[in-house]
Formats: structure tokens, C-alpha cells, sequence
């Protein structure tokens, strides 16, 4: 590959599988039970944190070298904050509707650790180029689980995709409803997004026994 | 050897020259784009309140509002009046959809303030609508409606919107599914104010019956519900006595 070299794709590659940041490094756990309850929510989730963390591991790479060790955290949080309400502003202004539906998202996204998780563990000691390769890869593993989380509990919880009725309706009882099939509302529930993640982790490790730590 | 970023001195410096830096871009982001994001929020205010009296580009399932570009021209076209209550006296005022409900809720708190009430007065095919925008709290954050009635005040349409529930669960009371449960249900029962119920366990999903001032509420999203009773009570009721005149006069 001319623009990335082998290392550069593995930054890209290994947070979609064997250091998935949800799964292996356990971060952004908080934001992965709260809005998977819809495909929908999940997605706008993943962009979010795709173009934040991907920005602002660049920029926290850029300072990396005149950051002070003993307020670094506080820095970090800065830029990161700073970084979402500057977008917020500008959706505000210019893009009224999207910036409705991403508004619930700001909080989360300020908070979410894997943003400041990335930070510290890779943009503080690489440069910009590879800190941002390695902010996409780990927004792409942390939307791939959020993705297939909501995936499952939207299905079970509520018997549509992305609001669409996909197994009936439930009130007239068509379909499979007809059947007696009925939607589990526990799984619009936030342990539920544990447990489904937790089934994940199963899944993945015993696939790869690798992964299992002492 | 010390680093030169481990130095306390450079510590201080740097974390004034952050501060500094980034304040005055938020500053400047913040009131350069102050004029376009108030417009905004203007046109959301006409566009929440014509939704709620059934002026809007719905398809079947999703909830849309009419565009921002028609949402002047129709506002003008379709509410005939827009009034201020307050110590029981109803005044004409183009502006009241402007008013702050948030605003005017916490200068209530103080003694000796009444708070002034917006009710906008709507006509669409030979019916009139008594739109009354109301505001309290979820689970997170700020909730608030805009709650379109006939003079016996029975609900003819009604938007909700929320500043941060949960997405696919709180977030939800935005969706069709819930704001047309409230579609023909009745505020009062045998004459007196009584509300709507958010109501679990509710024994009408199909929300057939329309008298019973009950709506079946989401699953997981209990506070949320309950926020929307809660508002509907409090903000509902204090426009009973416009109503009651209505109907003497």
C-alpha cells in the first residue's frame, strides 16, 4: 500500500479485532450501554467519536512535546471539550437539525474514555499522522460494537431497525407476532447492553485464546 | 536534569496561555454565530408551535416540521392571535411566542410575580386551536411541549421535545408513537382539570379510549414519563381559568 505502510494499516486494523477498545482494552463502556438501545442513536454515536477523537489525537500529538506532565489530563480534557462545542456552535449555526439530534451526544462524548484513553496511551508519544490513524482505528472497533450492540437490541428490544417494523407489528399482531412472539423490553434496558457486550467478549476470546489474560 | 515542561513556572504559564487561548476562540465562536443560532431558535419556536396544530410535513411514520423558509409565512397565515395571560387577563402580543418559559417558571418562585402565560390562538379548516407551549423536567435535563387544544380542552395535537434524554428510550417522547397517543385525549373528566397520565401498565395500548386521561407510557423510560405528567399537570392547569371564561362569555 503506498500511503500507509504495514504498521500504519495495524494501527487502522488491530482496535477492530484483537485490541478492540471496547472489548480488550475495556474503555467507553459507559457511552456503549447508554445509546445502543437504537441502531440510529449508535451510529450518530460512532461518527461523533470518529471525528473527535480522530481531530484531537492530532492535536493532542502536536502538543505533545509542550504539554506539561503534571496538568496533561487537564489539557487533554480542554482540547476535547473545547473541540465539541466549537462543532456544537457551528451545527447550531449552520446545520439546526443535525445539531438537535447530536446535542444529546455532546455530553457523552466529552466523557467517553476512550477519547482520553487514546490520548494518553498513543498521542502523547506519536506523531500526528499515526495518532490519527490510530484514532480512526479505535473509533472504527468502538462503533463496531456499538453498531452490532444496538443491532441486537433494537431487534429483540422493540422488533424494528432504525425505526422500521421489521418483524411485525406487535399491537395488531401480524407476522411473527402472530406466532406469539413478543419483544423483550428488558432488552431496552442498560444491563441488557452488558450482557450482550459481555456475550461479545465471550465469543471473541474463546475464538482467539490468545486474548485470555491470567 | 528536570524537563523543561516539568518546571512549576512553565506549568502556570501554560495552563494561562490555554486558558486564554481557548476562551477567547469559544468566546469568539460563541457570539460570532450568536445571530444565526437565535434565528434558529425563532423559526424552531413557529415551526414547534404550527406541528402541534397539525401544519407539518408528516409522512407516515416520521415527524417533520415544515421548512424553515415556509415557517414565517404560514405561522402568520395560520395563528390568528397570539395572547399574553397573566393575573387572569388575556392582551394581544405579536411577540409572546418569544416569551422564556424557563424564564418565567423561576421569576414565578418569587413572591409577587404572576407569571405571564403565551397562549396562541389558531384557525385550520373552520376549527380553532388554543396552543399552550408548557415546560418541566425528565430525567436529565430540561422537557418541554407545545399542547394544541379545542376550547373543551381536549388534545387536538401536541409536540414534545427534550433537551437530553436517553437516546431509544427517554429521547423517544419526540417520536409519532407517543405525541399522537395524546391525539383526542381529554384534559378534563366531568368538567374539572385532571391532566394526562403517562401511565404504566396501561390496560388501552391501542389508546382507544380517549376519556380514560391516561396515555401508555415507554418502556425504560419511567422518569421521563413522569416528567410528562408532572408538566402537563402543573402548566396545564393554570390555563383553566382562560377556558372557563371562554365558555361564559
Amino acid at each position: 500500500m503506498g500511503l500507509l505502510s504495514k504498521k500504519d494499516t495495524n494501527l487502522i486494523l488491530d482496535p477492530l479485532a484483537d485490541n478492540n477498545p471496547i472489548t480488550i482494552q475495556v474503555l467507553g463502556i459507559c457511552s456503549a450501554l447508554a445509546i445502543t438501545a437504537e441502531l440510529e442513536a449508535s451510529i450518530v454515536m460512532s461518527i461523533s467519536v470518529l471525528f473527535v477523537l480522530g481531530v484531537g489525537n492530532v492535536v493532542i500529538s502536536l502538543l505533545r512535546n509542550i504539554i506539561p506532565s503534571k496538568i496533561r489530563i487537564i489539557v487533554q480534557l480542554v482540547v476535547v471539550a473545547a473541540l465539541v462545542i466549537i462543532v456544537d456552535l457551528v451545527l447550531k449555526a449552520f446545520a439546526y437539525e443535525l445539531s438537535k439530534t447530536l446535542s444529546v451526544f455532546v455530553g457523552l462524548i466529552i466523557t467517553n474514555c476512550i477519547i482520553m484513553g487514546r490520548f494518553e496511551a498513543f498521542a502523547l508519544a506519536n506523531g500526528p499522522w499515526r495518532s490519527f490513524l490510530d484514532g480512526i482505528g479505535n473509533a472504527l472497533g468502538y462503533a463496531a460494537i456499538l453498531i452490532i450492540v444496538g443491532f441486537f437490541r433494537e431487534l429483540l428490544g422493540s422488533g424494528t431497525l432504525l425505526g422500521i417494523p421489521v418483524l411485525g407489528d406487535p399491537i395488531e399482531k401480524t407476522y411473527l407476532y402472530s406466532l406469539g412472539y413478543e419483544n423483550n423490553g428488558f432488552m431496552l434496558l442498560s444491563p441488557m447492553a452488558l450482557i450482550v457486550v459481555g456475550i461479545i467478549i465471550w465469543i471473541q476470546r474463546s475464538k482467539n485464546q490468545a486474548l485470555i489474560e491470567d | 536534569m528536570e524537563k523543561r515542561t516539568d518546571k512549576n513556572s512553565y506549568t502556570i504559564l501554560f495552563a494561562v496561555a490555554m486558558v486564554f487561548v481557548v476562551g477567547t476562540l469559544l468566546a469568539a465562536a460563541a457570539s460570532g454565530l450568536k445571530e444565526r443560532i437565535t434565528e434558529n431558535k425563532r423559526l424552531e419556536k413557529q415551526q414547534n408551535i404550527l406541528y402541534a396544530m397539525g401544519v407539518n410535513d408528516n409522512d407516515e411514520r416520521s415527524a417533520t416540521f415544515i421548512s424553515t423558509d415556509e415557517a414565517p409565512e404560514l405561522f402568520n397565515q395560520y395563528i390568528t392571535k397570539q395572547l399574553v395571560i397573566q393575573d387572569g387577563k388575556a392582551v394581544e402580543d405579536t411577540t409572546a411566542y418569544l416569551i422564556d418559559i424557563k424564564k418565567e417558571k423561576t421569576l414565578a418562585k418569587e413572591d409577587g410575580y404572576s407569571r405571564r402565560l403565551p397562549l396562541f390562538v389558531g384557525e385550520k379548516d373552520g376549527k380553532t386551536y388554543y396552543i399552550a407551549p408548557i415546560r418541566g423536567k425528565g430525567l436529565w435535563d430540561a422537557i418541554w411541549a407545545y399542547v394544541a387544544m379545542d376550547a373543551d380542552m381536549v388534545v387536538l395535537g401536541a409536540f414534545f421535545d427534550h433537551k437530553g434524554e436517553t437516546p431509544g428510550l427517554g429521547a423517544n417522547i419526540k417520536q409519532r408513537f407517543f405525541m399522537d397517543d395524546f391525539i383526542g385525549e381529554h384534559l378534563k373528566a366531568n368538567g374539572a382539570f385532571k391532566g394526562i397520565t403517562v401511565a404504566k401498565g396501561n390496560a388501552d395500548p391501542k389508546n382507544n379510549n380517549k376519556t380514560d386521561n391516561e396515555v401508555d407510557a415507554i418502556a425504560g423510560a419511567t422518569i421521563t414519563g413522569d416528567g410528562v405528567t408532572a408538566m402537563i399537570k402543573s402548566d396545564l392547569r393554570l390555563y383553566v381559568p382562560y377556558f372557563e371564561n371562554l365558555k361564559t362569555n
